[in-house]
């Protein structure tokens, strides 16, 4: 078991390192310069381009480059060239703003899609499913922009409620029921927005699971026991077909740092999405390469979770 | 031939699959009768349908695309196929009991044998959990396996095939029902663990005269337990009599082929016995008797009419006029 | 007892049989079945030819309908509207008498930019896709088949000493750069002939061992490739280089072949062992034979079924790009193009967008059907008997 997340650790950290470097490579060997010393630039002075250069030290080679680059991500010193804020607290503090989305959206995929899928299954064929399964398709073929517009105006027109943004401008001396409920306006569509797509995916993958799981032969014991449908289905199909769900659940966490680039700009949501959006226009590198850098361990520290849940929920998995 | 009703009888029993554009026959017109404490084999080679209707009795068909057409199961004087689903779940497990050809795939993966077992009393009787665990490994121990406390945590992958019958058996004898249904059971074992399964089920059956309805591929197994035999090809019964008058005196030209390509020491170093040809498909059987392509004794009304069966010796009976 | 057995031939001996049929037909047959399949089919089909008789119709010097002709007198009319003919020249005019489907801010005939869009957003989404898929199969492949197969530390050395010889000898330190890449070169050769051999050898034991198999390094790549959001990734790069419909095509397909690497890699892995492969060899049929002729086919199923909805992805990433203004540019039209262009009028002229919108959606919904029709047609465990 140890030897096992041993080498797990040793293998995602090797991994962690490749990524790097190949993130790296890849900003820095696209053409162009970073906005803020672009010779071409009339704004900036050739004295105040070589300053930047030698603050940043763009002179130097590119794996020089590297190690001052990791060296201050992990001293927490990294810094935008934009704003020359640090980029953790940024990040963080858009995080923040990301979450409350990620929470609702994920929330909303998780409950719904099993009830949906699992119902689809059991009834394979009959109404219920077909048009489950109708609105899935039509879920994932929306192009995301023109679903979120369509809803924005359905909402506006028939609740007149501003949907736009984290809060309604000017509302700060409310009572807080009304600070409250107008949050949640706001987090509602955006919310929605991302997990109908999930839920679309989600509800299909738990219904092709459950289907496989019934044709197997146990559930068939377990019908000439003489237990009850509701056991059959709830006790020893789905016991079956959730084991690979589990181990999704930790790659639930990579999307901590996702965070539509889409629907924030939509719904002008100050969140990582949009964060990420301008350094890439700014070409910000240390945002672009720690957006990056964290992304990467997250998906590493889902991964990695992924396989210890599924030891621990899979009896026929013993190291 | 006993006189008493039986316990389970089936009557004329038709099962059809319905494909997209034919239907399979699979089962076509089959009776047979089972009485207390009698052992029943119902022989055929694999796809003329014994295994569907074995299954037709506990109600487990999938339906679609499956289908009873016809025929009735009379169990204990009620025909059980007018039954719903909520009066057979009754049935299943309690009265008859089954046991399935692969135990690895037949036990659930995820639950240790102690609750599989457990379940099976649980589901029709309220006990407590000290009396099921007790009843449990009592069940264990009578079947013969080793430290049956221990193996009621463990789970399946962890048992040997031939301990995984053993569980099988156990969860199908837990309630004590009056029918077991062992569809193939040794089929994926070893020979040696073969034995002992077949002398566990044996002496089972002495102790608490059960029914046992066998159903195998296999004749060796037949005349080793059987009392009575029904063969069975293409959907249909061709010959039924007890195990004396099947083995000694074989009359339709089926049987006689299965009986003669048995391997024996006394046709050492001869061609081993063929019967040409292959089993029909269920959806495209040939008209009239189902064998008669295969058949050296066809005739011409062989080809376009399906005889009844054909009383010989008494409860032998036949569906050949050509041999009789 | 029983006579000598006939020997007449089987084919008589057996009764009526199922009709024989080819494993395409049998196939196409349960495809057939699948309703909503079949209707993808068709309007996929339909997409297809309306994309073909776009580019005919609106492409060269004076095309048959005009998609880049600008009026600004005309601009935002709703669809089915007649064209002010006093203020329009000639050769102005929309080809059927009416705007079909309205005009753009510019002007533009948008049934036209439609025809012209339809052609790229194909192209963007099957260029796209046959790069995942063919960077994917190669890969794959490569980590099915050879799997075991290592990259021993000798050979890694050597592929160092060759490169580095390379680059010295660019750098100007030309005999330094030759001796190196001749040493390299040699000690490759070296490498090679050690495959197999015993101690004894020139090469050193230890340098003869496996340093990590195909499989693990393709795998390792997969991995890597994965830590990256997808979208970022893309939205990354093609901020970065100059925008370019080829970029935007080459970057998708870049960035999504790792689905059908592992797909294929799996298919190989397991046909590798099972028997018929065993006896390709034992009649000693060679390596590319075998990979080509007989895996092959089993392994595109899943590939097929994933570059369908590959192809849907790729044209939904597209409008997602034209969006945030990273899309194809100017002059060409894309449905996506469109689509994000007409947001800023969404409640003024809601056709600009409306009519992109459903269209896309439609044609991803079909390729979403159509995959997923054949993925259940190519299904064995779903086969009939």
């Amino acid at each position: 078991m140890f030897s096992f997340i041993g080498r797990s650790m040793v293998q995602k950290t090797i991994t962690l390192f490749f990524v790097s470097v190949v993130s790296f490579l890849i900003i820095h060997l696209a053409p162009g310069e970073p906005s803020q010393i672009d010779p071409m630039n009339p704004k900036f002075t050739p004295e105040m381009v070589e300053r930047f250069q030698k603050e940043f030290h763009l002179d130097e080679p590119l794996y020089v480059q590297y190690v001052y680059f990791y060296r201050d991500l992990f001293t927490g010193k990294i810094v935008s060239w934009k704003d020359n804020q640090s980029v953790l607290s940024k990040i963080w503090e858009r995080f923040l703003n990301s979450l409350p989305l990620f929470i609702v959206g994920t929330l909303l995929t998780w409950t719904l899609s099993f009830p949906v899928g699992i119902r689809s299954a059991i009834h394979r064929g009959g109404i219920y499913d077909r048009s489950a399964t109708f609105f899935s398709y039509f879920l994932i073929s929306i192009p995301g922009f023109f679903f979120a517009y369509i809803l924005i105006i359905l909402v506006v027109r028939v609740f007149h409620v501003p949907v736009i943004g984290m809060e309604t401008f000017g509302m700060g001396d409310a009572p807080w029921p009304n600070l409250f409920m107008d949050r949640i306006w706001h987090l509602l569509i955006p919310s929605l927005l991302g997990a109908t797509g999930g839920i679309a995916v989600l509800s299909r993958y738990v219904r092709s699971q459950m289907l496989e799981v019934e044709g197997q032969d146990y559930v068939r014991t377990a019908r000439a026991k003489g237990l009850p449908p509701d056991q059959v289905h709830y006790k020893h199909a789905l016991r079956n077909a959730l084991l690979p769900f589990v181990t999704m659940f930790g790659l639930i966490l990579p999307g901590l740092i996702g965070g539509s680039v889409i629907i924030e700009s939509i719904f002008s949501w100050p969140g990582m999405g949009r964060m990420a959006y301008e350094a890439i226009l700014a070409r910000d590198y240390p945002i672009i390469l720690t957006v990056n850098f964290v992304s990467a361990v997250l998906v590493l520290a889902g991964t990695f979770i992924s396989d210890l849940l599924y030891l621990a929920v899979d009896p026929r998995i013993r190291l | 031939m006993r006189t008493e009703s039986p316990l389970l009888s089936t009557q004329d029993l038709k099962v059809y699959f319905y494909g997209r554009d034919k239907i399979s026959r699979a089962v076509d017109g089959v009776s047979y009768n089972i009485h207390a404490g009698e052992t029943v084999c119902l022989v055929g080679e694999s796809g003329c349908g014994k295994t569907v209707s074995a299954l037709s009795a506990l109600g487990l068909i999938p339906s679609p695309p499956g289908k009873i057409v016809g025929g009735r199961i009379i169990f204990k004087g009620k025909d059980i196929l007018a039954l719903d689903d909520a009066a057979m779940q009754k049935i299943r497990g309690k009265q008859i009991s089954m046991i399935f050809q692969e135990p690895l795939t037949s036990l659930n993966p995820v639950f240790t044998i102690g609750d599989q077992i457990g379940e099976a009393i649980s589901t029709h009787e309220m006990i407590g959990p000290d009396a099921l665990d007790n009843r449990c490994v009592q069940l264990l121990k009578d079947m013969g396996m080793p430290s049956p406390e221990q193996r009621l945590k463990d789970y399946p992958h962890q048992l040997s095939g031939g301990q995984r019958q053993r569980v099988m058996i156990a969860m199908a004898l837990a309630c004590n029902p009056d029918l077991i249904i062992a569809d193939e059971p040794t089929t994926a074992l070893d020979v040696t663990v073969q034995a002992q399964i077949l002398n566990l089920l044996k002496s089972v059956q002495e102790r608490a005269s059960m029914s046992i309805l066998y159903i195998t591929h296999d004749l060796g197994v037949v005349s080793g337990i059987a009392d009575r035999v029904y063969v069975m090809y293409a959907g249909l019964i061709v010959e039924e009599g007890n195990t004396r008058q099947v083995f000694g005196n074989a009359v339709h030209p089926y049987t006689r082929g299965l009986l003669a390509s048995l391997p024996d020491r006394e046709k050492r170093g001869q061609r081993l016995h063929n019967i040409p040809g292959t089993v029909p498909n269920p959806a495209y059987k040939p008209e009239g008797c189902p064998f008669h392509p295969r058949c050296s004794h066809v005739v011409k009304e062989c080809k376009s009419v399906l005889p009844d069966m054909i009383d010989l010796d008494e409860g032998h009976r036949t569906r050949c006029p050509v041999m009789v | 007892m029983m006579e000598e057995p006939l020997t007449e031939t089987p084919e008589i001996l057996d009764g009526p049989q199922a009709p024989k049929q080819s494993r395409f037909v049998e196939r196409f047959q349960l495809f057939n079945q699948n309703r909503l399949a079949l209707v993808g089919l068709v309007i996929f089909l339909a997409f297809f030819i309306t994309a073909v008789a776009g580019v005919v119709l609106t492409s060269g010097h004076d095309p048959v309908f005009n998609p880049a002709q600008v009026r600004l007198q005309e601009k935002l009319l709703p669809p089915f509207s007649r064209p002010n003919l006093e203020t329009l020249k000639a050769h102005e005019a929309p080809t059927l008498g009416i705007y079909l489907l309205g005009t753009d801010d510019l002007g533009r005939d948008v049934f036209a930019r439609m025809l012209q869009g339809a052609w790229v957003s194909l192209t963007v989404g099957f260029v796209a896709v046959g790069i995942a898929v063919i960077v994917g199969i190669f890969m794959g492949g490569l980590a099915g088949y050879y799997g075991q197969g290592g990259i021993c530390y000798d050979q890694i050395l050597s592929v160092l000493l060759f490169l580095s010889g390379v680059i010295f000898f660019l750098l100007g330190w030309v005999k330094l750069g030759c001796g190196l890449f001749g040493v390299g070169i040699f000690s490759f050769i070296l490498s090679l002939t050690a495959r197999g051999a015993k101690s004894n050898h020139f090469m050193p034991g230890w340098l003869r061992k496996t340093a990590f198999s195909f499989d693990t390094l393709i795998m390792r790549m997969v991995d890597i490739m994965l830590c990256f959001p997808s979208f970022f990734l893309i939205l990354t790069v093609v901020a970065l280089l100059p925008a370019s419909i080829y970029n935007i095509m080459i970057v998708i397909g870049l960035t999504s072949w790792m689905g059908t690497t592992r797909f294929v890699r799996a298919e190989f892995l397991s046909l590798r062992e099972q028997d018929f492969v065993s006896a390709a060899k034992a009649l000693g049929v060679g390596n590319f034979r075998i990979i080509f002729r007989h895996m092959m086919p089993n392994a595109i199923a899943p590939v097929l079924v994933s570059s369908t909805i590959g192809i849907a992805t790729a044209i939904l990433t597209e409008a997602g790009l034209s969006f945030l203004g990273f899309g194809v540019p100017p002059p060409y039209a894309t449905w996506g193009n469109i689509l994000s262009d007409g947001k800023r009028f969404i409640f003024d002229a809601p056709w600009l967008t409306f009519i992109p919108g459903v269209a896309i959606l439609i044609v991803v919904l079909c390729f979403n059907l159509f995959g997923e029709g054949l993925k259940d047609a190519l299904n064995p465990k779903l086969r009939q008997e």
